[in-house]
């Protein structure tokens, strides 16, 4: 086995990979357990101190 | 589901989003970048490739420091268009002892790899002093400048630089260093001469029609005029080059 | 965790500086250009001295608007977010983070003066030379130590996505501008102390600056502005972002595919054929976590359209998100190798670097910088919102201008290199080709010069806003009461 058909071996895997690192995040912030809790930290901006003076 | 507990983690550990940050970016560069240096093909095998002699090397460094790499590239993709209009397409082999690589990515004017031997040295002085007196449309801007006289006393420095990073010169091309670029400027010895013998094809004689001064513009040109001459196309086994 | 306001002290004196600094970069970068731009319309410009070429000068340009502009616009806009997000101070005080900017500055300065002077390394976008890049690499491990050191004595128990945006733009500039400059200093071996020769040569060489200089376009430009849009659009939209989920998606698929996508500056040259299409398949799929992010950053204003009509801070915002996603759908199929084929070397990749500079990223800094001037310096409101809407279009035409008509000269010359007439012969000279850009090259610099106005109209308005000075104007913004 050479440098070269590992290397090419690899390459095949890489979208595989890919695929699974994507699934898997888009599960997790999808999930719907998790909606509300990350939705929340959406108004992290929002909940600024100083806004509230003016 | 243990490992999306870990994405809490590294939303709320500056350390844990940093190694996830690091680990995401760095795998495309490994797979991308390390192949090239192991895989053989990468490289053609094709003769004729040599480093460049301390007069060419200074030209290039020359070519480097005006920033020609902004209009001009120096890599000739495999097209008839490009083929035709200015030779056969680019090796990898060709620039591989080029530190940095030129191959640009803009042809505001045309592209160079193959320029060697195309014009004579008299018409690219006339053209890099004012480009518009030999072609009037031309917006490259003149270079007059370069009539001065060369630093020479860095080349045998940048020489033994260019040895570390990988270009083969030898211990007598070092040592020749300074008198091999004198003599490729000024020299009328053709073919015969010592320096055409260290580095073949080397292109010599005086460019810039000034015996006196080893010129910035003697050095420019006789890189210009290497350029593409190296690997002879006649003789090159064409199924072990092919894309 | 309960955030107890009064004792939040931000540092705001030195994201004032960047601002500053900022604005100051921008004009001058913006100006740079222009000139460029009317070199290649009239050469006599170039004025036949060694310092003003167009070679000399177009690295000035291109580091004067994405390190000197973009990099101050980073470094004020994340310093500020960062503090307020995390809802404490920065790490190490005013003090440390102002050494950080004099240097930034002082670094700024002797860049400009090595290009001019004929000291590069000679690729692009890595143009300065080693000793540059040491001093570069110190500023930018202090940034790092500020930026994560603020995160880590945060009093908000998650980091805002806005945050691993900038984030991951520092780790990854610093990773690639180590990996791009690993030259060797000739004046070691009794050369030049002001020349090094990168340890990689050829098709090496390419490679790495290409994965360099593609990802400074996807961390620098891309992930660090996309930081940018994802605390000053919510902010001044005054609503969340639209699906805060879609960001983490946005995030992590982003940064991954980004990585790859270098090869695509190289298709069809010597590189091996099977890192092209690996460059241009992770181009493609780029294209979707791109317009992920532009929906999510559009859909935030979604209830709230009419402040597009009263707000033109907001339009800036809002135009930046929309080329942001018109050069993010470009760029993927100019990757494709049948489109590459005829754009590669010609003005269309100028123009698509152009709508993504001026539209996206500029435009978003505009945006930033007309909601932090007045909120930095104690105002209500910048000086005059209509000033802003004037800005909005005497830069937009310029953009409209300079996209179009590199489109044209583009695509037009990439044809005329490959025309062949009736009997078989390449039908133009190359000279002829350069001859038919002339006209583009004229509205393409006149485009520029109407962006460079904008700025100016930008300036003028912030001068009298930090001296405190309102126009008397009618048009009232709905945010005044709120914000």
């Amino acid at each position: 086995m050479t440098l070269e058909t590992i290397s090419e071996f690899f390459r095949s895997l890489w979208g595989v990979w890919l695929m699974v690192l994507f699934l898997g995040i888009v599960f997790y912030a999808f999930r719907p357990r998790n909606k509300d809790r990350l939705e929340e930290y959406g108004n992290i901006p929002l909940r600024d101190d100083d806004d509230k003076e003016r | 589901m243990s490992i999306f507990k870990h994405h809490a983690k590294v939303e709320t550990n500056v350390f844990f989003l940093a190694v996830g940050i690091l680990l995401t970016v760095i795998v495309g560069g490994l797979v991308e970048v390390v192949p090239l240096f192991t895989i053989e093909s990468t490289i053609e095998k094709v003769d004729g490739v040599r480093p460049y002699s301390p007069l060419e090397q200074a030209g290039r460094d020359i070519y480097v420091r005006e920033g020609c790499y902004n209009c001009h590239s120096q890599m000739i993709r495999p097209f008839k268009d490009e083929v035709e209009r200015y030779g056969h397409y680019s090796l990898a082999a060709e620039s591989k002892y080029d530190h940095p690589f030129q191959w640009a990515s803009k042809r505001t004017g045309p592209d160079l790899a193959r320029v060697g031997g195309k014009y004579t040295n008299d018409w690219q002085v006339r053209h890099l002093m004012n480009p518009r007196d030999v072609v009037p449309e031309s917006v490259m801007p003149g270079y007059p400048h370069l009539m001065r006289a060369l630093d020479q006393s860095t080349i045998v420095g940048n020489l033994t630089t260019l040895r570390i990073v990988g270009v083969p010169y030898t211990d007598e091309q070092l040592k020749n260093a300074k008198a091999h670029l004198v003599e490729q400027a000024t020299t009328t010895a053709g073919a015969e001469s010592a320096i055409a013998k260290a580095y073949p094809k080397a292109v010599v004689g005086d460019f810039d029609g000034n015996p006196q001064v080893v010129s910035e513009m003697d050095a420019l040109v006789a890189f210009l005029q290497v350029l593409g001459t190296m690997v002879d196309f006649t003789t090159v086994d064409h199924t072990k080059i092919q894309r | 965790m309960s955030t107890n306001t009064d004792a939040i002290v931000y540092n705001e004196d030195v994201v004032k500086k960047f601002v500053l600094a900022a604005i100051f970069w921008g004009v001058v970068g913006f100006l740079a250009g222009d000139f460029i731009a009317w070199q290649l319309a009239f050469p006599v410009l170039n004025l036949d001295l060694e310092w003003t070429t167009f070679g000399r000068l177009r690295p000035v340009h291109t580091s004067a608007v994405i390190f000197a502009f973009g990099g101050n616009i980073l470094f004020s806009t994340s310093l500020y977010v960062v503090q307020r997000t995390c809802r404490t101070g920065l790490f190490g005080g005013d003090g440390f983070a102002t050494v950080v900017f004099w240097n930034f500055q002082a670094l700024i300065v002797t860049a400009a003066l090595t290009y001019v002077l004929g000291f590069t390394q000679g690729q692009e976008y890595a143009e300065p030379e080693w000793w540059v890049d040491l001093w570069l690499t110190v500023i930018w491990v202090c940034y790092l130590i500020i930026f994560a050191g603020t995160i880590m004595k945060r009093r908000e128990p998650h980091i805002y996505v806005a945050n691993w945006f900038f984030f991951s733009m520092i780790l990854t500039v610093a990773m690639l501008h180590l990996g791009n400059n690993l030259a060797i200093p000739a004046g070691f071996f009794g050369g030049s102390w002001m020349k090094s020769y990168n340890i990689f040569g050829g098709v090496q060489n390419a490679m790495t600056q290409w994965w360099y200089g593609h990802n400074a376009v996807g961390f620098f430009l891309t992930a660090g502005f996309l930081g940018i849009m994802y605390y000053f659009v919510p902010k001044r939209a005054e609503r969340p972002v639209y699906s805060y989920r879609l960001s983490i998606v946005h995030f992590w698929a982003l940064i991954f595919l980004y990585i790859w996508a270098g090869p695509h500056h190289l298709h069809y040259t010597a590189l091996p054929d099977w890192a092209q299409t690996l460059g241009a398949t992770f181009s493609i799929m780029l294209w979707m976590p791109s317009w992920g992010g532009m929906i999510n950053g559009l859909m935030t204003l979604s209830g709230a359209w009419d402040k597009l009509r009263t707000d033109p801070v907001m339009r800036f915002l809002v135009s930046s998100v929309a080329f942001y996603g018109m050069s993010t759908f470009e760029g993927p199929m100019m990757s494709l190798k049948a489109v590459n084929s005829l754009s590669h070397y010609t003005d269309w990749t100028v123009g698509h670097v152009h709508s993504g500079a001026l539209g996206w990223v500029a435009f978003v800094s505009f945006g930033a910088l007309y909601y932090l001037v007045p909120k930095l310096w104690g105002r209500k409101e910048v000086y005059s919102l209509k000033l802003v809407g004037l800005h909005f279009w005497v830069a937009t035409i310029g953009i409209v201008l300079y996209i179009t008509s590199m489109w044209i000269s583009g695509i037009m010359q990439g044809l005329m290199w490959r025309a062949y007439d009736n009997l078989g012969f390449l039908q133009y000279s190359f000279i002829e080709t350069v001859e038919a850009m002339h006209p583009y090259y004229v509205i393409r610099a006149t485009g520029g010069l109407l962006f460079v106005l904008g700025a100016l109209i930008m300036v003028y308005n912030f001068i009298r806003t930090i001296k405190g000075d309102v126009a008397e104007e009618a048009m009232q913004p709905s945010t005044a009461g709120a914000r």
